[in-house]
């Protein structure tokens, strides 16, 4: 800090305009010198957060994945030591049959959510948008409160509500002669749980879309509705493509919160036998952390996890932005 | 009279046109409400009316579940819900100064290690906080700190989604040149921020805190994996509790409805009060400032 009283007057001409008591008591520090220091006194709890909780948990996990545990004579019993495995835990991950099966449940879950979640939220979203719909304050706001829901307990409700003794559905199917509807069986399982997620997640995708869809200039519509374009036209070829970026968005958060599948299952598992305890990854990691006590297991399984979400992230980003591209050239 | 039969095709196609979108959206509202709806109707049910009567019928047992659903464990419903609060209310408070603090320093700021930690935190978006949950114990149990309230609380504060949205939030609501004047009248970084960047960016804020408390509040598994002692369980994972014992005793299935109908309630409350200062057109980069 080289601070010459000659650019302190120069780039700060108020400063002589400031108590002189200051000046005397310590050299007045270089404008810059000051906004040296700020920045990091701004970040710098986030990041000492980030590192403690973020990235140490991932270093740790990384580094006890490619250890195992080794019983060594001594003592009564030996001593558990741990020892370098290399990859052996990475290659159980993929030989487990049960993983594989909880990776295929994951993804006819997935391919059951994540459509018709980002499908109904841009549905919405669109007809909120639409000139001359009536109560759209209240359908936006009904549609938005299972979001304020936790999973938890919205599998609880919507578990109440496929149990065959106190389904209304099943009341009713009931009533008619019908049976009852399979919700907890093999066959409805992925749709029952792929709905618990849709009716959770509708209302924060379709918000994301429509503010997105409200700041596009209503100059925008008029020329296209001068020639003649009725407003289903407009929505989808005008509207669509500009909330791209939106959908881009919510693509990803949809795809991250798949993956994340834990709550609603394992909220339904006393409900129903169809669901295992490795039914998702995410039960396999808890099972080999909590229960049969395979902590590198459950270190590689979370690794492997937290990649696979990263890069799966990162192809749907590279994607729209290949269409991105494509489209405009 | 041609003329009138015109118009009156016109309206019908407008009148027509706009039905059908609001009878579409009636439908989404109804779907929506259908479990709430539900569970409010299952909670005034005795447990032997839950079983026998149509869903949606309201019974005779509501004053008698909400008696079996506070005295249930020695009143530790109420502890859950206390729990969930505290969590919720002061990792979502925490969270969002630090977040707000760091948005404003990544924005306002150039410095050495900026672009660094602005992508580091960019690629922690990514990373489903999830699946840091069991790292993130083991960590803590080496540490001795797995059990505790620290232990749900700290991993919970550190949002890089949060982080992220205050940088935008701050670019376009806090103008360089009212940071400069500030400057120019003597005050200090931190002064400036308190007094200038805060108001400016309390929207943005609100918009934070909302999505902070709402996630801390839904989370299942940390707390699930850290916490030991019942007593100090949210009310995600003491319901959880609640409902795995009750596919053995089925009288208990009331008391989880019961607690689910009331753990919405605030819930709901909160978002309906919040959603006109959120700023939502955040998350889909619209913002204007």
């Amino acid at each position: 800090m080289t601070a010459t009283p000659a650019t302190t007057a120069a780039t700060r001409p108020r400063s002589e305009a400031t108590p002189a008591r200051t000046e005397a008591s310590r050299p007045r520090k270089r404008p810059r010198s000051r906004t040296r220091f700020a920045p990091y006194m701004f970040v710098g709890p986030a990041v000492v957060l980030f590192v403690l909780f973020m990235l140490l948990p991932i270093i740790y996990a990384a580094y006890i994945s490619f250890t195992t545990y080794k019983l060594e004579s001594g003592g009564i019993f030996g001593t558990q030591v741990q020892v370098f495995a290399g990859f052996k835990n990475y290659i159980a991950v993929f030989q487990d049959q049960a993983l594989l099966t909880g990776f295929g449940n994951l993804a006819l879950y997935s391919i059951i959510a994540v459509p018709l979640t980002l499908g109904l939220a841009l549905l919405f979203a669109l007809l909120l948008d639409t000139p001359g719909v009536r109560a759209t304050r209240f359908a936006q706001t009904a549609i938005f409160i299972p979001y304020a829901v936790p999973g938890v307990i919205a599998a609880l409700l919507w578990g109440f509500m496929y149990l065959p003794s106190t389904s209304p559905f099943s009341y009713i199917t009931e009533a008619l002669g019908w049976g009852t509807i399979p919700f907890l069986e093999q066959s409805g399982i992925y749709g029952s749980i792929g709905n618990i997620a849709i009716w959770g997640g509708v209302g924060f995708n379709m918000i994301i879309i429509y503010t997105s869809l409200r700041s596009i200039p209503a100059e925008i519509y008029e020329a296209a509705s001068l020639d003649g374009a009725n407003e289903a036209q407009i929505a989808w070829r005008i509207k669509v493509p500009l909330v791209v970026p939106a959908l881009i968005l919510t693509g990803i958060f949809s795809v991250i919160g798949a993956l994340q599948l834990y709550s609603e299952p394992t909220t339904l598992k006393p409900m129903t036998d169809v669901i295992s305890q490795t039914w998702v990854p995410l039960m396999t990691i808890y099972r080999n952390a909590f229960l049969t006590d395979d902590l590198p297991g459950a270190a590689a399984l979370s690794v492997v996890l937290a990649l696979g979400t990263v890069a799966l992230s990162a192809l749907v980003l590279w994607l729209s932005g290949r269409r991105n591209k494509g489209a405009q050239s | 009279m041609t003329a009138v039969a015109v118009r009156e095709r016109a309206n019908l196609h407008t009148r027509k046109g706009k039905t059908w979108p609001t009878v579409i959206l009636m439908i989404g509202a109804l779907y929506c409400l259908v479990p709430v709806i539900w569970v409010f109707a299952a909670m005034t049910k005795s447990p032997s009316e839950l079983f026998t009567t149509f869903s949606f019928l309201p019974g005779s047992g509501a004053l008698d579940n909400l008696g079996d659903l506070f005295s249930y464990g020695g009143g530790q419903y109420g502890m859950w819900a206390a729990n969930s609060l505290l969590y919720a209310g002061v990792g979502g408070v925490v969270s969002t100064f630090i977040s707000t603090m760091a948005g404003y320093g990544l924005a306002k700021y150039e410095f050495k290690g900026r672009s660094l930690i602005f992508y580091s935190i960019l690629g922690g978006v990514l990373i489903p906080g999830i699946t840091l949950a069991i790292p993130q114990y083991l960590l803590l149990s080496q540490a001795n700190m797995a059990g505790g309230v620290l232990s749900v609380l700290l991993p919970l504060i550190i949002s890089p989604f949060g982080i992220y949205l205050s940088r935008v939030y701050a670019s376009a609501a806090v103008p360089q040149d009212t940071i400069e004047a500030a400057r120019l009248d003597g005050a200090s970084e931190w002064g400036i921020f308190l007094r200038i960047g805060l108001p400016m960016m309390l929207p943005g804020m609100v918009t934070v805190f909302m999505l902070q408390f709402i996630g801390i509040w839904n989370n299942f598994l940390l707390p699930f994996i850290m916490l030991s002692d019942q007593n100090s369980y949210p009310l995600t994972v003491g319901l959880y509790t609640l409902l795995s014992k009750g596919s053995g005793t089925p009288a208990l299935y009331s008391v989880a409805i019961t607690g689910a109908a009331i753990s919405i309630i605030p819930l709901i409350a909160l978002m309906l009060f919040l959603q006109r200062f959120w700023r939502l057109d955040l998350l889909s980069g619209g913002v204007k400032g």
